[in-house]
């Protein structure tokens, strides 16, 4: 009898404390982010990449000889490439973490998801100013390096108002920023490696530890 | 068991203390959502722990609307520490 009823009162103390954890959770943190769209993001990448890469080869082909495309169509092209991922990357992410907030019952836009959007892109911003005064200096072989690097720094910040596998994902990138700086003249491989593959593999990890059931 | 506080006996102020001590401020909107409660139960719970000096209010204006940020005290913050620690503890020993 005893016995019994103390067993219950460990039962309420352990409700209790994984109560008091998901309050903490979910009051701190923003945690529908949704892992597939992650691993979409990084085919994404590795589509926009390999795309670059033909583009880049064919030009070459046509320098050798004479070149039909002046270079700053080159430029733009590879741009919109790029900023063409970028918006279908946001957008998926967007759209699958909308919906995993509403299965979950959490709101897509509230004090835990603002705080995690605005510690995230003030890094990224950072980044994205620092890469134009890198290219008005026609130091365009460190942009690709420097976007891994602060793309990984954002991670990192947003990793304290999130669930906090993408923490991960930042030091990982930081690194590779940082290695490919000494290797410059291959930025579009070591972009495709950080936005392409460690997407990918994050999103399964999330995915298999998150949305799964 | 002397370290159990009467205070956290309550589900909804122990959620009130959970909420704020992970947080620097939290308004009263945001903080209803979260522990999903009434504003009169919210309120008159939020008043037991201002009482005991574990929540500090702070009020301010935005624009012309009133907005109560809260946020826990120093007291409250080692209190509720004190108070986990001893629940992990039972959890333990039986």
């Amino acid at each position: 009898m005893f016995q019994s009823t103390l067993k219950m009162a460990e039962k309420n103390y352990l409700k209790e404390i994984s109560e008091i954890k998901s309050i903490m959770n979910k009051s701190s943190r923003f945690i529908s982010l949704s892992g597939l769209s992650g691993i979409l993001a990084g085919i994404y990448a590795l589509v926009g990449a390999s795309i670059a890469i033909f583009v880049l080869r064919n030009y070459k082909n046509s320098y050798s000889g004479v070149s039909l495309l002046p270079i700053s169509y080159l430029e733009y092209l590879l741009l919109s490439i790029a900023l063409i991922i970028l918006v279908l990357a946001v957008l998926t992410a967007f759209i699958l973490s909308s919906k995993k907030a509403k299965k979950s019952g959490e709101k897509l836009w509230d004090t835990a998801s603002k705080r995690l959007l605005i510690n995230f892109a003030i890094p990224l911003f950072t980044g994205g100013v620092f890469c134009v005064v890198l290219y008005q200096n026609n130091l365009i072989g460190l942009i690709a390096p420097s976007t891994l690097i602060f793309y990984g720094l954002a991670c990192l910040n947003a990793s304290k108002y999130t669930l906090g596998d993408i923490r991960y994902l930042g030091i990982v990138n930081i690194l590779l920023g940082l290695i490919a700086t000494q290797y410059i003249g291959f930025g579009l491989y070591f972009w495709a490696l950080g936005f392409g593959v460690f997407h990918i593999i994050y999103g399964t990890v999330l995915y298999n530890k998150y949305d799964k059931k | 068991m002397k370290n159990i506080n009467k205070a956290f006996d309550h589900r909804i102020r122990l959620g009130i203390m959970s909420a704020l001590v992970v947080n620097e401020f939290i308004d009263f909107n945001t903080l209803k959502e979260i522990l999903a409660v009434t504003d009169g139960n919210l309120a008159s719970h939020i008043k037991a722990l201002e009482k005991m000096n574990y929540v500090t209010i702070h009020k301010q204006f935005i624009g012309r609307k009133p907005n109560t940020k809260y946020s826990a005290s120093s007291t409250g913050t080692l209190a509720f520490k004190k108070h986990i620690e001893a629940l992990e503890k039972l959890i333990k020993n039986t």
